[in-house]
């Protein structure tokens, strides 16, 4: 039988993939994006996980609400990144230091 | 090893390989694409933790919607890749380390030993008329009524804002404004007659 902690550990592997993709990409603001996904759908999993295990349906309601807010987050930020993009012709993090003092 | 375990350990593959491919891969394009195999593999996932209307949500939402979008916005901006992926090795020891470091914490924490199924048993499976959308639609309908109204105004101002960063009116272009054609009138606006005299006569032959 599978087992809570066999979700709970890809859980766990998913988010340290996305946290080692920060690292690696810290120049392009796409794949950066992406590996919020990534760790937001590994804290999912866990939701569902719990949730099953728990005969609690309480934690998909909670995914619902976290896949609403990624959604929005999503949108927005590729939006902003579209805007960037046009005025500054580029998405490299490093490019991007109007704020610097 | 029952059925269900195999398509566990599968689709587990399949959705750790593919998360691995989304940070590792140089085109964004391909990034996005394993992105979307993540997503699919873990949909099924889902599915076997019975939790069958958020597959089909993460399926059609996020692959269909988000990921669609991720996938426009890559394609529309003309990236230079080499740049972009110039100090990739250079980070590689420090992300790899760091997320070894976490794996191993989260590994300790969440192990067989604290949630393993003696801790946790196994459910007994879902009867037959039982159906999970209902359940959660009544669920969310009642109890969260309230956090669904506040996430539906999040959905209202992420369109807004994602609507009006985006917008932008370009002087140079040269479109017909529809309002203007449908207000014209048949008198003053779409004729005008002029009155000039007569040059001279005609002469007959």
């Amino acid at each position: 039988m599978i087992a809570l902690s066999d979700f709970l550990i890809l859980g766990g592997l998913l988010f340290s993939i996305a946290v080692a993709g920060i690292f690696l990409n810290r120049k392009n603001v796409i794949i950066l994006l992406m590996c919020i996904e990534l760790m937001l759908l590994a804290v999912n999993m866990n939701f569902v996980a719990f949730s099953h295990f728990l005969q609690d349906t309480a934690g998909q309601i909670y995914v619902f609400f976290i896949l609403t807010v990624a959604a929005a987050e999503a949108a927005i930020g590729l939006a902003i990144l579209v805007v960037l993009f046009r005025s500054r012709q580029t998405i490299n993090v490093q490019d991007l230091d109007t704020l610097k003092g | 090893m029952g059925f269900e375990k195999f398509l566990f350990y599968v689709f587990a593959a399949i959705t750790v390989v593919s998360a691995g491919m989304v940070v590792t891969r140089r085109n964004p394009v391909h990034a996005v694409l394993y992105l979307v195999l993540c997503f699919a593999a873990t949909a099924v996932l889902w599915m076997l933790l019975e939790a069958e209307f958020l597959a089909i949500v993460l399926v059609l939402v996020y692959v269909g919607a988000v990921m669609v979008l991720f996938l426009f916005v890559v394609m529309m901006l003309d990236v230079d890749q080499a740049a972009l992926k110039a100090q990739f090795i250079r980070f590689l020891p420090l992300g790899l380390a760091i997320a070894l470091v976490m794996l191993a914490l989260i590994v300790l924490v969440v192990g067989p030993a604290n949630f393993g199924l003696e801790q946790f048993a196994k459910p007994a499976p879902a009867p037959a008329d039982y159906s999970n959308t209902e359940s959660l639609g009544k669920l969310l309908y009642t109890v969260y009524v309230y956090p669904f109204e506040i996430a539906s105004v999040i959905l209202l101002v992420a369109i807004v804002a994602a609507i009006r960063l985006t917008l932008r009116r370009r002087p140079d272009t040269k479109y017909i404004d529809p309002a203007k054609q449908v207000r014209v009138r048949k008198g003053p606006d779409r004729i005008r007659i002029v009155k000039m005299p007569v040059e001279g006569k005609v002469e007959a032959e």
